[in-house]
């Protein structure tokens, strides 16, 4: 059967078991687009901007566990996936983003749109490719999907010449096994490795679990649980690993670093034994290195080797897939109580208690916190949430636990703002019976939100909940704290987003108040589309506790209790 | 991470011999801020493969980030840290030495008698000099050459190999459908 190139990229994807891509034409990717037209079954998602395409395959593969594709022409397409891609590749999620090329014969010459995306992309993909051959385009698509879905997952990059979308060959898919000489994801670890982490877990007396994303990429969730209650280990848990193990366990601690849990951060630093899993001791995990748990022994079990001894030096590195590996473990692993440790944990979270701003009366203020509060409270725990970055994220890792794994998505490693609402669009199509909230500021949503169209266009179903604040309110944070409260660049004018919601199409409710945010859900939830809330929240807000980059971790600003004065 | 002493070390890596392969490397050094003392890069038995040499100035930890953040490379088939088992390296240098007078050239003869160097361009104003050697070597020879003036100076960059039975090969064979034009395009135009 002979197939152009542009039939032979949908006949792989659909191989692959692709059912959507979202995307963007133009040029140089023509021919592919026009070759869709004879494969309904892959659903084409016309976004806004193709950033926003990058996300929504990010949220798409980040909530289903398949690889999200997205699709854009050469040059500024190309160009515009890039924050999206560097997106996937700092949180490990497995997206395939194909590219259109000027034809061959131009590449090199500055061509209309011509960029060399490879290139670009180099540092910001696992692997990425031009396709020069067209015979080799079978074989690129199964090795990208291959590659982008396992061992540590990530971005792949395809970039396809307009020549060769067009070029016919005798088509036929190649079934044989994928050879990749120089890629073998580590499977499972060694005796002498399982002896020697068993040992240091059989002697602490104070030991905690770090769990971390690749808990969930791996499939360890179970096994997690097991080892925690088996040897009553505490766990905490990163950003991105919220939904490793529930929050309502007793024996999660709740989340660790820059603005985690007190108590977290406190038993890391008293702690004896870290077992680090499937986490990267990012420096917003760690704060500063030099006096990091400096009295802990320390397992680190991950699947990227190069990430042991990258940022902590550790006793037993294991280099493997975390599951496999925690199934070697756990028949060893002998029961314990560490009463004393846990009680210690439990004392220091009594005193937050005392100074969370949820157990305070506000009078007629609308906090934050409140509102992520109150949404967890009315969604039942039960929602996806999709966040953007700044103040709303910390606050929904703080205030809106997750009891699953792959229910709470945000942009960890990169930080981009922007994510949250294309994420969740990507999330919604891959989980059309979940609830699905974004939970974005009022910045990084204007970053992004020329997706309205496309998310009324195809109906997708996400809950928009903007906490306005009318700042850049985490940069206005760190001015307060850092920068003798010069707010400079960081009040924000912004549309009533109300009355933009409806320009769209999309109904619209504004929250003032803390007794609407109950009516504000089932407002959500009685509409069949896309729906935005937006939440006037107090303006200068801030994000407790606070380890200052670079600080101690046990070196928190904390909220000061009640009749204690600030700082 | 225990500090060591920064000192050289040598990684040599089996890679495809892959369009984009050397600009893969380069680019890990320059992103994960290692410093590159030099790279050799060249063609081997296996029309497929090629093979690097590495030299880095780096403690034993960043040495072995080094490692494994190549290792994390698709393309990068194997990778050996040679510096910790015996082996043999060799660095190239064609050295242009002025060469106008009988007293410049007398002394150029005796000093390359004394290394694994010969001269073998010679004219009434200049001689070019080529040592292959260990690096160091190459670097007294460089010192030497100094007093008697050099014009021009080019090196390789070291190449090592391990020795004895330690064999840094690969059996594999790529399984893309080479056709006359695409291996026309990977192992000539496109070569690493």
């Amino acid at each position: 059967m002979k197939l152009s190139g542009a039939e032979i990229v949908l006949e792989c994807l659909k191989r692959e078991g692709v059912e959507v891509m979202f995307g963007y034409p133009g040029g140089a990717i023509l021919p592919t687009y026009d070759a869709m037209t004879k494969y309904p079954e892959i659903h084409h998602v016309l976004v806004r901007h193709e950033q926003g395409a990058a996300h929504m395959a990010d949220g798409y593969a980040r909530a289903s566990g398949k690889v999200g594709v997205a699709i854009a022409t050469s040059g500024p397409g190309a160009t515009n996936l890039v924050t999206g891609i560097a997106t996937a590749m700092m949180d490990s999620s497995p997206i395939v983003c194909i590219t259109g090329q000027v034809t061959r014969g131009a590449i090199g010459s500055d061509a209309f749109q011509e960029t060399d995306v490879t290139g670009v992309t180099l540092p910001i993909t696992k692997h990425n490719y031009l396709v020069m051959d067209i015979h080799e385009l079978p074989y690129i698509i199964r090795e990208a999907f291959y590659i982008a879905r396992s061992g540590r997952p990530g971005p792949v990059l395809i970039d396809i010449p307009k020549d060769i979308q067009t070029e016919k060959i005798e088509f036929v898919y190649p079934e044989d096994a994928i050879r990749l000489p120089g890629y073998q994801p580590p499977q499972t670890a060694s005796d002498k490795e399982i002896k020697a982490a068993l040992e240091l877990i059989h002697e602490a007396k104070r030991p905690i679990i770090l769990a971390g994303h690749g808990v969930m990429l791996s499939g360890a969730v179970q096994q997690l649980q097991e080892l925690a209650e088996r040897a009553q280990i505490p766990v905490a848990l990163t950003l991105l690993g919220k939904g490793a193990m529930p929050e309502n366990h007793p024996l999660t601690i709740g989340m660790m670093g820059m603005h985690g849990e007190a108590a977290s951060n406190l038993a890391i630093q008293e702690a004896d034994l870290l077992i680090a899993l499937g986490m990267r001791f990012d420096d917003r995990v760690t704060g500063n290195l030099k006096t990091y748990a400096r009295s802990a022994k320390k397992i680190h079990v991950d699947i990227d080797a190069s990430e042991i001894n990258k940022n902590v030096h550790v006793d037993v590195g294991i280099v493997g897939d975390l599951r496999a590996v925690m199934d070697q473990l756990l028949p060893g692993v002998k029961g314990a109580s560490h009463a004393e440790w846990l009680n210690r944990i439990r004392d220091w979270h009594e005193d937050a208690d005392e100074r969370d701003i949820i157990n305070r009366d506000t009078g007629d203020e609308l906090w934050g916190a409140q509102v992520i509060n109150d949404l967890w409270k009315f969604t039942g725990g039960n929602a996806i949430t999709v966040t953007d970055v700044g103040q709303h994220q910390m606050l929904e890792a703080q205030y809106y636990p997750h009891q699953r794994p792959a229910s709470m998505i945000t942009s960890g490693g990169l930080g981009t703002m922007g994510f949250g609402l294309p994420a969740a669009m990507g999330a919604k199509v891959a989980r059309p019976d979940e609830e699905i909230w974004a939970i974005v500021g009022d910045g990084g949503f204007q970053m992004t939100l020329c997706e309205l169209a496309t998310a009324k266009q195809e109906n997708i179903k996400v809950n928009i909940a903007i906490i306005n604040n009318n700042y850049l309110g985490m940069v206005r944070q760190w001015q307060e704290f850092f920068y003798e409260q010069r707010y400079h660049a960081t009040p924000m004018f912004s549309p009533d987003f109300v009355k933009l919601a409806e320009a769209y199409g999309i109904p619209a409710m504004r929250v003032e108040r803390r007794d609407q945010i109950e009516e504000s859900v089932a407002f959500a939830r009685s509409v069949e589309g896309p729906v935005l809330i937006e939440y006037a929240v107090e303006a200068e807000d801030i994000v407790y506790p606070m380890v200052p980059a670079g600080a101690d971790l046990d070196k928190m600003i904390r909220r000061p209790k009640p009749g204690e004065s600030a700082r | 991470m225990p500090d060591h002493k920064p000192k050289k070390h040598l990684l040599v890596a089996l890679v495809e011999n892959k369009p984009g392969v050397l600009n893969r490397v380069a680019s890990l050094f320059r992103r994960r801020n290692f410093n590159v003392d030099s790279l050799t890069v060249g063609r081997t038995h296996k029309p497929h493969l090629s093979r690097m040499t590495i030299a880095v100035d780096a403690t034993r930890g960043d040495a072995f980030k080094i490692h494994m953040n190549l290792l994390k490379l698709i393309n990068v088939v194997d990778v050996a840290n040679v510096s910790n088992e015996p082996h043999v390296s060799r660095d190239l240098a064609l050295i242009k030495v002025r060469a106008n007078d009988a007293e410049s050239r007398n002394g150029l003869t005796l000093i390359c008698e004394r290394y694994p160097a010969r001269i073998v361009d010679i004219g009434p104003e200049v001689a070019i000099v080529e040592i292959t050697a260990q690096e160091d070597q190459v670097e007294a020879l460089i010192n030497e050459l100094k007093p008697i003036g050099i014009l021009e100076l080019v090196r390789t960059g070291v190449v090592a190999m391990g020795r004895g039975v330690r064999i840094l090969d690969s059996d594999y064979e790529p399984v893309r459908p080479i056709t006359a034009t695409s291996e026309a395009k990977s192992f000539e135009v496109y070569s690493v």
